[in-house]
């Protein structure tokens, strides 16, 4: 298929949304992977740390 | 250039290069001027060449004043921070802050009395409505990102600020593109598209300015001792990063000739109309939330002395924020020549934001959880709690404003101009005011003069922005009942001017509801000037740390 404005509308409307929703699955993932609490507790706390 | 010392030394490239550049500003302005197609374009020419010559000035001055020592990263083990540019992009918010809402309330009252115009072509509605947004968004609300965006990154960071000259030349090259951005309006210079109205030359000016602004903030980052980069600072990053891309990607545009002001964009028709759009709404998420947000995610966990409610919503607020917001942008097209799809895109988008917006939202209010009685004892928290609360509430009207069918009521009406507005002076105002409180004490390292008076701007601003808006919501909607309704034979049943008459009262409270932020916004200028002005006369060396070295 040409690259005509039916083809990129037609790319957007399918592959667009499955390129978000697979981003937002990986940040999900990295967001709530429980091994991570520790390091973002720790990061909470960066801007009451005084020096 | 050989230094008139004893000791020999050289000026450092950045010195040398940023003069020699300078220098040949001036030169080039000063040849713009003279062959300038129209006055205001010369006048525009010649500031550009008297400031370059300040700068170059500036830029000797404290060259053969200064001692040759760069200020050293860190004094005992701490780091040195670089507070002076942060000081004077503060007080140029206060500034400014006070100059935009006073536009406003001129142009506010021109509306409920279009003869306080008094005919003259410079202060007519048409040019003193971009005063009055570039004022409060760009001047206003810029110089507070760039101010506190240099204060977090370096604490959060735990490292000087990058660069000797870079920082200043942000600061004061930022305002130097308000001066020209605004002083162009009222004379009639702008490419008329919606909060990005200067012409090229401005426009390119900023771009060189954003991109050093956007170097020192990653350097600053890069330099960190911190080994993970706190949430605030990828809202900043995201903030400078994105409006860069928007500022370049919608003012692409071929000016007519060095010598004019003058230029054509280089997008046609509706496509143009998009980029607008794409530009117009992200300066909305980037600009007046990423940004804004950034100041949320450190000045409130400081302020409240908690650590943010849950650090891991930060990260998803984070990215499905930026991710959803550069789609939000057609629903200002409903309606239009832009495909259907696009715009049901725009609104499907819009409508998902609810959900990033107010994660973010919780996050910043339940961080007061277990300290909700601060909210009682310090007037500035209670600002930024009320500036959250305000952000809720402009996230969840705007995806219902972009519902198409609510759209064809609430858009051209007062009530896009009520939301607006509930999301400038309730969420950026607030934040903003609230940061201004917190920054000056800790740059200036003395206490605030009155939390009394923080008191009184609180309430009086509250009670303006509820007058203000609730004031347009009412116009709004009469307004866009008034403009669809119809006889029972099928014509209009009011003519454009009664809608417009119909509008008055409306038009005068709302001018009442921004006369009270004005009179707030006057109480901080003054708490402002009253905190830094006083002791500084009897201590002058008692300055904040590295001040000395910056100045």
């Amino acid at each position: 298929m040409s690259p005509t404005y039916a083809f990129f509308a037609h790319f957007a409307q399918t592959w667009g949304l499955v390129y978000f929703v697979a981003l937002f699955v990986v940040v999900l993932a990295y967001a709530l992977w429980p091994s991570r609490q520790k390091e973002f507790d720790e990061s909470a706390r960066v801007p009451l740390r005084e020096d | 250039m050989t230094p008139s010392h004893a000791e020999s030394r050289f000026m450092t490239l950045g010195e040398g290069g940023l003069a020699a550049a300078m220098t040949a500003l001036a030169f080039f302005s000063i040849v713009v001027a003279a062959k300038a197609y129209t006055p205001a374009y010369a006048f525009h020419a010649y500031l550009f060449a008297a400031a370059s010559v300040a700068a170059v000035f500036a830029i000797l001055n404290r060259y053969f004043e200064g001692n040759g020592e760069t200020p050293p990263l860190e004094i005992d083990g701490k780091p040195n921070y670089n507070f002076g540019p942060i000081k004077l992009g503060t007080i140029l918010a206060v500034f400014w802050g006070v100059a935009g809402f006073t536009v406003g309330l001129w142009i506010a009252l021109e509306l409920a009395f279009p003869a306080l115009n008094f005919d003259l072509s410079y202060i007519s509605f048409g040019r003193l409505r971009p005063l009055h947004t570039s004022a409060v968004i760009f001047a206003f609300g810029g110089n507070v990102l760039i101010a506190t965006s240099f204060y977090v990154v370096q604490r959060t960071c735990r490292a000087r600020l990058v660069g000797d000259l870079a920082p200043w030349f942000v600061v004061l090259g930022y305002n130097f593109f308000i001066v020209i951005a605004g002083s162009g309006y009222l004379l009639g210079i702008t490419q008329s598209k919606e909060y990005a109205e200067p012409e090229w030359y401005a426009d390119l000016w900023l771009t060189i300015v954003w991109v050093v602004y956007l170097l020192i903030y990653l350097g600053t980052i890069m330099r960190r001792k911190e080994p993970h980069i706190y949430v605030a600072n990828w809202f900043y990053l995201a903030f400078i990063l994105t409006i860069a891309v928007l500022h370049v990607g919608n003012n692409a545009a071929v000016p007519v000739s060095w010598f004019s002001p003058k230029s054509y964009v280089v997008w046609a028709g509706v496509q143009d109309a998009m980029v607008q759009w794409w530009y117009g709404h992200n300066a909305v998420g980037f600009f007046l939330t990423a940004g804004f947000l950034g100041i949320m995610y450190y000045f409130i966990p400081k302020r409240a002395e908690r650590p943010v409610y849950s650090y891991r919503l930060s990260i998803i607020h984070f990215w499905s924020l930026i991710f959803l917001y550069i789609w939000a942008g057609p629903h200002h097209l409903h309606y239009t020549a832009l495909p259907d799809w696009t715009q049901t895109l725009g609104m499907t988008f819009s409508i998902m934001l609810w959900m990033p917006s107010w994660g973010g939202m919780i996050n910043g209010l339940m961080t007061l959880s277990g300290a909700w009685d601060k909210l009682r004892t310090d007037p500035v928290l209670r600002m930024m709690v009320l500036s959250v609360a305000f952000y809720g509430m402009a996230t969840f009207e705007g995806p219902v404003m972009a519902v198409r069918e609510v759209n064809s009521l609430s858009h051209y009406t007062d009530w896009t101009i009520g939301h607006v507005h509930s999301g400038a002076l309730g969420w950026v105002g607030f934040i903003s005011f609230g940061a201004i409180y917190c920054l000056v004490p800790w740059l200036w390292n003395r206490p605030l003069y009155s939390l009394r008076l923080v008191s009184w701007h609180f309430w009086i601003a509250t009670i303006g922005i509820v007058v203000y808006i609730s004031s347009m919501w009412v116009s709004g909607i009469l307004q866009g009942l008034m403009w669809r309704s119809y006889t029972n034979l099928g014509f209009l049943e009011y003519s454009f001017i009664e809608s417009v008459e119909a509008m008055h009262p409306f038009y005068v409270i709302r001018a009442l509801g921004g006369s009270l932020f004005l009179v707030g916004a006057l109480l901080m200028a003054f708490n402002v000037w009253r905190t830094i002005a006083p002791r500084e006369a009897l201590a002058p060396a008692a300055a904040g740390t590295g001040l000395a070295a910056a100045e």
